[in-house]
């Protein structure tokens, strides 16, 4: 898909009628295309090419990437670093701020300074536990939780003001997204949950692992019921999906990830295939399908978590692009290619 | 305690009830709470609401109480300090994601509203804290707001 209005990469859309952000990922789903978004896992390293090269890994069959921030509650390179570096070369970014690490004045002046980079997109998160990580001995902040950062980055666009009150001259245009576990308990309150973020200011929503269509229909019914799904003020669902390596992996992000439920059945099934690796790409793919099936869902989040080279292969294999090839470097000019995506194909 | 909180979680229709009775007879003897100083009683009616909430909800001190809000299950106990809902690692046997051995404390409040005469407020976004009232009587922080006063130590209370 390309827009008549295309500016040279690294520089913003125009913000359209009815939009908030000048960014890609809002057009597409306003367009009513299915969306496809994955993540990068940033690098341990400061070098720029690392990062550029993770996400030529994607070109062509991604509209937006996320830039996770310290997820797991591991470190590594910050999230707004990885989108400033992306939004450089032109990529559509998925800033996401995690309250686990800073307060509230920290958080603020990241939306800004994110905003500024052209990051216009933000995912809103509680954050992982430090329990989970290499720093359990690091102080938990949570000053902030999801709900509130949703209404406070909110406020700061459409009001023009920080939290305090004070003014802010250029308000940060940005589409605001959060995520939602449709699949742990308390089962029945999480499509209310998902409606009070949308109340809170969530416009996109990107959903933990989904390896139980059952559960996501259920949800999907339900968020449909509650009305979240229509009028401007409508929110866009993403389920996560994503590549299982193993039978034994699956056993092993089952109780050690928090929040991914993974049923024994698709264990199962992992542990009957000849080749499990392939069979958790099936996996994926199938579910792909089935996803892309259900009424009200808007696209799909991939995360390929060491297996990044796969995301490309999923969706070519489903078909779910339709024949649209989301925007990357070097798509329409060569000169404009990403610097290091020759390397990172070739490799 | 943690046995004690969950058992108040699982009356929360009859705490929701005492607190209805306890609040508007805590608002009527404003006048008396004016005359003896708010800055005088801060500390005792602290301590009092300390030992009363500590004991029944393991109560943080926050300052700024929505028990009623969240079934009767202290958001404060949360790891995460979360005040609008529970995580997404909430394990599946309903446990917490930080520690195993406790009960989601929005698990629970789920629970517990879903007795109570009003349990729909927990649909209503929470405000971020506001870590001054920390340590300070949420009673006392009621009366001079349902009052229209406010005392010296009344420390600027949130604006929004």
């Amino acid at each position: 898909m390309k827009f008549d209005d295309e500016p040279v990469p690294g520089y913003s859309l125009p913000i359209l009628p009815g939009h908030v952000s000048p960014g890609r990922l809002e057009r597409v789903l306003r367009a009513g295309k299915f969306a496809v978004t994955s993540e990068i896992d940033p690098p341990d390293s400061a070098d720029p090419a690392e990062v550029l090269k993770r996400a030529a890994i994607f070109d062509g069959y991604v509209d937006a990437i996320n830039a996770t921030d310290g997820s797991g509650a591991n470190c590594h390179m910050s999230s707004v670093g990885v989108c400033s570096l992306l939004t450089r070369v032109g990529y559509a970014t998925i800033l996401q701020i995690s309250c686990r690490d800073r307060n509230r004045i920290a958080i603020q002046g990241e939306i800004l300074g994110g905003a500024a980079m052209g990051a216009c997109n933000l995912l809103c998160l509680t954050g992982d536990g430090v329990q989970a990580g290499d720093h359990p001995q690091a102080k938990p902040v949570f000053d902030l939780d999801s709900m509130s950062l949703l209404e406070i980055a909110r406020a700061m666009r459409d009001e023009q003001r920080f939290d305090s009150g004070r003014h802010i001259a250029v308000p940060p245009r940005i589409f605001l997204g959060a995520a939602e576990n449709p699949f742990v308990p308390p089962l029945d309150w999480r499509p209310h949950r998902l409606a009070k973020k949308v109340a809170a200011g969530a416009q996109f929503i990107q959903t933990q692992y989904c390896f139980d269509i059952e559960r996501l229909r259920e949800f999907m019914l339900k968020v449909n019921d509650l009305g979240l799904l229509e009028g401007p003020d409508r929110v866009f669902i993403l389920p996560g999906i994503g590549p299982l390596a193993s039978a034994r992996s699956a056993r092993w992000i089952r109780a050690n990830v928090p929040g991914v439920h993974i049923p024994d059945a698709v264990i199962a099934r992992l542990e009957g295939a000849e080749n499990q690796k392939e069979e958790g790409k099936q996996l994926c793919m199938d579910l792909l399908n089935e996803i892309r099936e259900i009424p009200g869902v808007s696209g799909a989040h991939i995360m390929a978590y060491r297996q990044e080279h796969t995301v490309a292969e999923i969706i070519k294999a489903t078909g779910v692009l339709e024949g649209r090839v989301p925007w990357y470097p070097g798509r329409d000019d060569p000169k404009e290619l990403n610097p290091e995506s020759s390397e990172a194909l070739l490799s | 305690m943690y046995r004690m909180r969950r058992w108040v979680v699982r009356h929360s229709r009859a705490f929701e009830m005492i607190y209805r009775r306890f609040e508007p007879v805590l608002v009527k003897l404003a006048p008396v709470w004016r005359r003896l100083g708010h800055e005088r009683i801060e500390a005792p009616v602290r301590s009092v609401e300390k030992a009363v909430k500590g004991a029944l909800f393991d109560c943080q001190m926050c300052g700024q109480c929505i028990l009623s809000d969240t079934g009767m299950s202290c958001p404060m106990n949360c790891p995460k300090s979360l005040r609008n809902g529970p995580c997404g690692g909430v394990r599946a046997n309903g446990h917490c994601e930080v520690k195993p051995e406790m009960m989601c404390v929005w698990v629970d409040a789920w629970e517990g509203s879903r007795q109570m005469k009003h349990g729909d407020r927990i649909h209503a976004v929470q405000l971020p804290v506001d870590y001054r009232l920390e340590g300070t009587s949420s009673w006392l922080r009621v009366v001079r707001q349902q009052d229209g006063t406010s005392s010296s130590t009344a420390k600027s209370e949130t604006t929004k």
